[in-house]
């Protein structure tokens, strides 16, 4: 029986959601097809304490990668690592579409001459094919795809799987790299975080996002009040936004930013421009505030306040806090 | 240096799209073409270095139907050198089998450093460069927002979600291209005439085999027409309900 496979992605050391993501949707697939999961985690020595989250989101086994050159992202050694274990009997490999599993995933695909889906937002096997959605044209069309070849390579959109525990025995295997990760000519000289540690856009289950209606850098105070008054919330903003260099290029969403699907979208002073809706619009719930009814951004918005962002926002913030109190 | 850069033709996101008869393509009547927005940059980019150097030269390639001759000459209208024409008539969705188009092609042109698109907005699959890296054996740095050179080594800049990363890699290499790098610059009129006289060369497009099918292409369900809460912070209390109780997200 073929088994399913799953990257877990690291950054920094720290397990990502996109890593339990990608677990979850292969437990998922194994539930229902049959066959292990098995797991893979790259990283410095001592990555595999994060064995034991691994296994209680459904790993079977849990193949371990330490060596000092993975400390950073290391693409060449890591695709042909997975390459070289995927080519004995998987079914379906799972990566995320984040930045890391867009710039690995491809080259694993190509390196076993078979098919990837990427960005995929919804997947079904049956019988010998996985038929995949995938969105393109900015999100105004999804494509079906039908994938034969095995393993098929998914990345799974983030946030189109949400991790859900399911305990398994999670043993752990130490492996060795594919060739000597050391010489890779592909090298991550520097990591660098920005802004402190607050959650990503690509782990917040809500993210609050400011548009060009804030009017200036100072005001995204107030959008950070929020966010913090969720909890679990990033910023976002638009490109309006990052062209004025009021948030920095990496907290763009839309067509040529972040792709984004969280629980909870709120969208204060954005006007709501196709190249933005492509970027959002697969949300759960969508919040739009806005001072012109006629913005099209109320058109995809759950609910809707017609008013200004900057008294709103405080009072919203506010009444946030005191419901996260009481609940 | 020699740089090539792949460019797509694609056309005009800013419109509703129609499904077309065999439900697997667009309906192209009535829609606007052009470079696919990440390959403009990287057309920008390319010239760019060329001209920060002033020497070298820009190939563009575009892999697809006669109708790409007009976006290769708008990228020569921009400065490119000269084009490559990879005719195939029907459309291709699947990235493998275009990067091997693309590899044969670009394996024998001695190029330093190749540049494609981070993604292209329409099939938007963000494979293709990776794929023709991997064919070729070329080190790849994907999605830069930075580049720059140093002693025959790439280095660049990727955004991260949160965060970035810098990285490194021996020429001659592939890279793509994500904004932030060069915003495309307006052909101007000199360039469009010049550009009529640059070499456009065309030429069977080896396709390599696909590795799947494109079963459907459907409009995504419509969002729920949603509702006006209220004007001003008066309707604050009434959202807060319905995040609470009807959405279920606080
Ligand atoms: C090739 C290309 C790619 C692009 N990619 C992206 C992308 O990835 N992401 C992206 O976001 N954009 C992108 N854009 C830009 C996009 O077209 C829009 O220009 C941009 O999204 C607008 O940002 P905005 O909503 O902040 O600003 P605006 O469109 O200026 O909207 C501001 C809104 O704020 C409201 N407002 C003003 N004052 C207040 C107030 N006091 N209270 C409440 N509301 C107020 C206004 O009514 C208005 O609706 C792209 C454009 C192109 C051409
Ligand atoms: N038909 C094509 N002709 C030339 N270049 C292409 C073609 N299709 C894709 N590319 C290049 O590959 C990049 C990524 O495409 P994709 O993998 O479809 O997202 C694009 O930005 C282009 O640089």
């Amino acid at each position: 029986m073929s088994n399913i496979f799953a990257f877990a992605e690291t950054r920094g050391g720290e397990l990502r959601r996109a890593a339990l993501e990608a677990v979850t949707a292969a437990r998922q697939t194994a539930d229902q097809i049959g066959g292990e999961v098995r797991v893979l985690i790259a990283g410095a020595p001592g990555i595999a304490v994060h064995a034991a989250k691994l296994a209680a989101h459904g790993a079977d086994m849990v193949l371990v990668v330490e060596h000092e050159a993975f400390t950073h992202y290391n693409p060449e050694a890591l695709a042909a690592t997975l390459a070289a274990g995927l080519a004995n009997n998987y079914r379906a490999a799972f990566f995320s579409a984040s930045a890391q599993g867009k710039d690995l995933a491809p080259r694993v695909a190509a390196k076993l001459k078979v098919a990837l889906a990427s960005d995929v937002t919804e997947f079904a096997f049956s019988g010998d094919a996985v038929v995949a959605k995938h969105p393109g044209y900015t999100g105004k069309i999804v494509q079906t795809l039908t994938l034969k070849a095995t393993p098929a390579i998914i990345s799974l959109r983030p946030g189109a799987v949400l991790p859900k525990e399911s305990p398994k025995a999670g043993t752990v295997q130490n492996i060795p790299s594919a060739g000597d990760p050391s010489a890779s000519r592909v090298v991550v000289t520097d990591t660098v975080v920005g802004g402190g540690a607050k959650l990503d856009l690509g782990e917040a289950p809500v993210i609050i996002s400011g548009g060009r209606g804030l009017k200036e850098a100072a005001n995204f105070a107030l959008v950070e009040d929020l966010a913090a008054a969720f909890g679990n919330a990033a910023v976002g903003a638009t490109r309006a936004v990052t062209d004025e260099g009021w948030r920095p290029h990496s907290d763009q969403i839309g067509q040529t930013g972040r792709l984004v699907s969280p629980d909870l979208y709120v969208a204060c002073g954005i006007s709501g421009a196709i190249q933005h809706l492509a970027g959002m619009r697969t949300s759960k719930t969508i919040v739009a505030i806005n001072k012109d009814k006629e913005a099209p951004i109320f058109k995809i918005a759950d609910y809707g306040i017609v008013g200004d962002v900057l008294e709103i926002l405080p009072v919203l913030t506010a009444a946030v806090k005191a419901a996260k109190q009481g609940a | 240096m020699k740089i090539a850069v792949c460019i797509k033709r694609v056309p005009d996101m800013d419109v509703r799209f129609k499904i077309g008869a065999t439900g697997t393509s667009v309906d192209e009547a009535g829609l606007k073409f052009d470079i696919s927005d990440f390959d403009g940059y990287a057309v920008e980019a390319a010239l760019q270095i060329k001209e920060k150097a002033n020497a070298g030269e820009v190939v563009v390639i575009s892999l697809g139907a006669d109708n790409v001759q007009e976006t290769l000459r708008k990228a020569m209208s921009m400065g490119a050198d000269r084009a490559v024409q990879l005719k195939h008539d029907a459309p291709v969705f699947d990235s493998f089998a275009i990067a091997t188009a693309l590899a044969a092609e670009i394996s024998t042109g001695g190029y330093d450093l190749v540049m494609f698109g981070r993604m292209s907005i329409d099939t938007a699959n963000q494979a293709t460069g990776t794929m023709v890296a991997e064919l070729l054996g070329l080190p790849i740095i994907t999605a830069i927002s930075k580049l720059d050179f140093d002693g025959g080594k790439v280095k660049a800049r990727r955004e991260l979600e949160g965060s970035y990363e810098l990285i490194e890699c021996p020429l001659p290499a592939i890279v793509t291209i994500d904004e932030g790098i060069a915003r495309p610059r307006y052909p101007s009129l000199k360039g469009i005439m010049a550009a009529k006289k640059k070499p456009l060369e065309t030429k069977p497009a080896q396709i390599g085999e696909q590795s799947y099918t494109l079963d459907k292409m459907e409009l995504p369900a419509e969002r729920a027409a949603g509702r006006i809460v209220g004007e001003g912070k008066d309707a604050v209390p009434e959202l807060v309900r319905l995040l609470k109780e009807e959405a279920k997200v606080l």
